[in-house]
């Protein structure tokens, strides 16, 4: 599968590399060219500094021929719009974001925004771990 | 009208100021402490410190009985989310949004936004008009309907001079409205009307049409 992330932080970098492993072709973008520190030193994918919410960027990226899309910059805002725009304008099949805010996130999976909420599902692993 | 502003920065401000004036209830969301105290301090206790884009921030201030809801921060994304919250979430009828990047215009329509500001545009649109050389400008966007009025100017040197705009193949959708000419009084064209040089023709078209019309009129 082609596979465009947005953002290289831990989990994007991370992603990156089970992705690219798996013997997927994974682009990576980020607007901050130091980010990129992070990615496996094996990985094969490519690294391209800019910003996923401007579709000359998504366009560069390959974006047109993704398979998936998956926006997990620490904003928010940033991984709904970039969200919207892979799955509104370009129409890829499957498009993914982290919201961490659990309102935001309930009303944005309603719009048809398939998103995760890392706040939610910590906060329960937490629970879980607690009342073992 | 109950009128929510999203982000205090120059043009948030102003806005404010502008709309109090009119006598409206308007309340401004701020993210700054300082910023927020400031507009408090100029227009009276209207700012609230918080993020516009919260659904909890936009549920305490009664989002669900504004008319009208204007994100106005200097991010489009901040933009684009708090519109859509005020939209889908609380049903306000009149969503206003400023654009940084005057490309995202399609998306925020798209995503159901009423109305989109984009000052670079703006900008664009008056050097347009300000440069006479400009083959075709903009006038106006009738946007419920799809449709722009442009101006078009013929050249001295066009190959359509001289000829009646029955014989041009105009394209389906446009309508020539109005003809200006150096001297004389405009007139409306009619299909035996010839064209002149330095003729100013006012036209209706649409987006995906003007390019064809300004290549048919100017004949280059």
């Amino acid at each position: 599968m082609n596979i465009i992330i947005m953002g290289c932080g831990r989990v994007g970098a991370r992603l990156a590399g089970l992705l690219d492993i798996e013997g997927h072709s994974v682009t990576i973008l980020d607007i901050e060219t130091y980010s990129f520190h992070r990615l496996p030193s094996e990985f094969a994918g490519t690294a391209l500094v800019g910003d996923g919410m401007d579709e000359e960027v998504l366009k560069k990226a390959g974006i047109e021929k993704a398979d998936a899309f998956v926006a997990v910059t620490e904003a928010d805002n940033h991984n709904i719009m970039a969200a919207q725009i892979a799955r509104h304008l370009f129409s890829v099949p499957k498009v993914v974001c982290r919201i961490y805010d659990p309102l935001r996130r309930e009303l944005f999976s309603s719009l048809g925004i398939e998103a995760l909420s890392p706040t939610t599902t910590f906060a329960q692993m937490l629970k879980d771990k607690i009342e073992q | 009208m109950y009128i929510i502003i999203i982000g205090g920065g120059k043009v948030g401000f102003y806005l404010a100021k502008a709309l109090l004036g009119e006598g409206h209830e308007v309340l401004v969301v701020e993210k700054g402490a300082s910023r927020t105290e400031f507009i408090n301090n100029e227009l009276g206790s209207v700012a609230i410190q918080g993020d516009g884009t919260e659904v909890t921030t936009l549920a305490e201030l009664g989002a669900g009985r504004a008319n009208m809801f204007i994100a106005v921060t200097g991010e489009d994304d901040d933009n684009l989310v708090a519109c859509q919250l005020a939209k889908h979430k609380f049903n306000v009828p009149r969503t206003i949004a400023r654009l940084s990047n005057p490309k995202n215009e399609t998306i925020f329509k798209k995503l159901g936004i009423d109305v989109t500001v984009s000052s670079t545009n703006i900008i664009l649109e008056d050097i347009e008009e300000e440069v006479p050389t400009h083959p075709l400008t903009h006038l106006l966007d009738i946007r419920e309907k799809g449709l722009e009025v442009v101006e078009v100017k013929i050249p001295p040197d066009s190959p359509t001079i001289g000829k009646k705009i029955k014989e041009l193949s105009l394209p389906p959708g446009s309508i020539l409205s109005l003809i200006i000419r150096p001297r004389g009084k405009p007139k409306v064209p009619t299909a035996d009307t010839t064209l002149q040089a330095e003729d100013q023709i006012i036209a209706v078209t649409t987006p995906e049409t003007e390019e064809a019309l300004r290549t048919v009129l100017r004949g280059l």
